[in-house]
């Protein structure tokens, strides 16, 4: 699965989440989906799956919702010896 | 003496009613003997720790337990819920307190092997601490730290041969009644369809890009005992086509009272003699029964399947044999617009393994709520928000006025081109021969 993802949509993703991190450090999967506008969810799941098998990424859960983000990004990840 | 004075939970204990609070004293104390010697993987004492929590926040009326969290076995986007509380020095045996979502066996059939194993592996590396089961379904372990997680999965799929569960924007574990295994009124295999689904589905169990979670419950039959209806997003409920089977000198037995009605069930006190004019007849929710005095009748269209004839009087009546199931879509707990019931989607389909008809509904589904879902938004929200005509169209499923709940009130229609025969282009010429300007 994990073969059918280039390293510039990687990039792409990193990039957002580089961009935003002023801001936020956990995002929803929908906020993803517009940095690829010709691939369904499905498609860009696997990018988001591919980064967090490579460990640039990370899930945030609330046990109801999950999120997306950069591993060890924003306070909790710190404040609770996660990273 | 307790580690920390609980006086407030205390009073729990006093009620007529079973208490949680009596549960982890039990267990706290199990922990403290020790009796099997055991290496606790996490601290000894973390449900005294627990008890105090929960008594400060009964006190201060605040919870204590931060929201949510990062950990999660390797891959995994599901089944870990993160659960930190915000009073570590004064708790440290909760200071991380992660719970674990186990998928339950199909119908919940254990062995005491795998009862015993399982509390074996918590005893150890957890709290001891477990909720059998969660509202989903799911064995529920309460209670471990970051460093016990990949221990624990690794037992659970090596030693098992389970996995974890579904949390967060997953397709949550589904679950299945109890079906052929015990049931005759099961019309399909609810069972090997939640397991065969569980398996095909993987991906969307454990790496979460729904808008929200995604619940499939499997009902054997109108009964409902997952209460798919109610309670899941997508639910399989097996009905049948054909006429309910009919025994009528079983019937008159019923009547004679040489069979207890309702299989012997409420027992419990005198109802008088069984009247099946008042107890069948007149409950039937769409009147399509006839009692003449010897025999039974059903008007099979007008029957909704609701069940209670055949609950009543099971030896006499049977489900009938052109056996499958309806979808139902939506349904939900409160959080936006109130609680919901499921709207059927499909009335009848195939439910013959390996369920490609059930599995092109479901991936039709996702793949518009996907696409048109609001964060945080269930289905069944989805569904309210843009129409229901829009899942329609979504899954290519033609209107039937079974998903009609009540008659329009707005008497225009507006057609698409493409509903239209022709289009929106006309032959001016032949129309002007009919009509004159």
């Amino acid at each position: 699965m994990a073969a059918t993802v280039t390293d510039q949509e990687k990039q792409a993703v990193v990039d957002f989440l580089k961009g935003k991190s002023a801001a936020k450090s956990k995002f929803y999967f929908n906020d993803f989906l517009p940095l690829f506008p010709d691939k369904k969810p499905r498609e860009v799941k696997k990018i988001l799956t591919a980064l967090v098998d490579d460990q640039t990424m990370e899930y945030w859960s609330s046990g109801s919702t999950t999120m997306y983000g950069l591993k060890g990004a924003g306070k909790q990840s710190h404040a609770e010896g996660e990273d | 003496m307790a580690k920390h004075a609980t006086p407030m939970l205390d009073e729990l204990e006093s009620g007529p009613w079973p208490s949680f609070v009596s549960d982890i004293k039990q267990e706290a104390a199990n922990r403290a003997a020790n009796p099997k010697k055991l290496d606790y993987q996490i601290q000894q004492d973390c449900l005294e720790d627990l008890l105090g929590l929960v008594e400060l926040s009964y006190k201060e009326k605040e919870t204590h337990w931060k929201h949510g969290g990062i950990v999660g076995v390797f891959g995994y986007g599901g089944g870990v819920i993160g659960r930190y509380c915000d009073q570590p020095e004064m708790f440290p045996g909760v200071a991380a307190f992660h719970t674990m979502r186990v998928a339950q066996p199909s119908g919940k059939y254990y062995d005491t092997k795998f009862l015993r194993t399982l509390c074996d592996i918590w005893d150890l590396r957890g709290s001891g601490m477990t909720n059998m089961h969660g509202s989903t379904g799911d064995i529920v372990l309460l209670g471990t730290q970051t460093p016990q997680l990949e221990e624990i999965f690794w037992q659970l799929t090596h030693e098992m041969k389970n996995d974890l569960g579904g949390s967060g924007s997953n397709l949550r574990t589904p679950a299945a009644c109890l079906g052929m295994s015990r049931c005759e009124y099961a019309c399909y295999n609810t069972q090997d369809m939640c397991y065969q689904l569980t398996m095909d589905y993987q991906d969307e169990l454990h790496r979460p890009a729904f808008p929200y979670k995604f619940k499939f419950k499997f009902d054997g039959c109108p009964n409902g005992c997952v209460c798919a209806m109610a309670r899941s997003d997508f639910a399989v409920i097996g009905t049948w086509k054909d006429d309910i089977k009919i025994d009528n000198e079983k019937v008159k037995a019923y009547v004679a009272g040489a069979i207890k009605p309702n299989a012997g069930a409420h027992a419990g006190r005198d109802w008088g003699k069984f009247d099946i004019e008042k107890e069948v007849i007149a409950r039937c929710p769409s009147k399509c029964m006839k009692w003449d005095g010897s025999k039974l009748s059903i008007k099979t269209s007008e029957c909704v399947r609701c069940m209670h004839c055949i609950n009543t009087m099971p030896q006499a009546l049977h489900i009938g044999d052109e056996r499958g199931a309806s979808i139902l879509v939506g349904a939900k707990a409160p959080v936006v617009d109130g609680a919901q019931m499921g709207s059927v989607l499909i009335p009848f389909i195939s439910c013959e393994a390996p369920y490609d008809d059930i599995k092109e509904v479901i991936e039709k589904i996702w793949d518009w709520w996907m696409e048109e879902g609001k964060n945080r938004e269930r289905v069944g929200e989805t569904m309210k928000r843009l129409s229901f005509q829009k899942l329609l169209e979504a899954t290519e499923t033609e209107a039937q006025a079974c998903q009609v709940k009540n008659p329009r009130t707005n008497p225009f229609i507006f057609f698409k081109e493409s509903e239209v025969p022709g289009g929106w282009s006309r032959d001016l010429a032949a129309f002007r021969q009919r009509h004159q300007r």
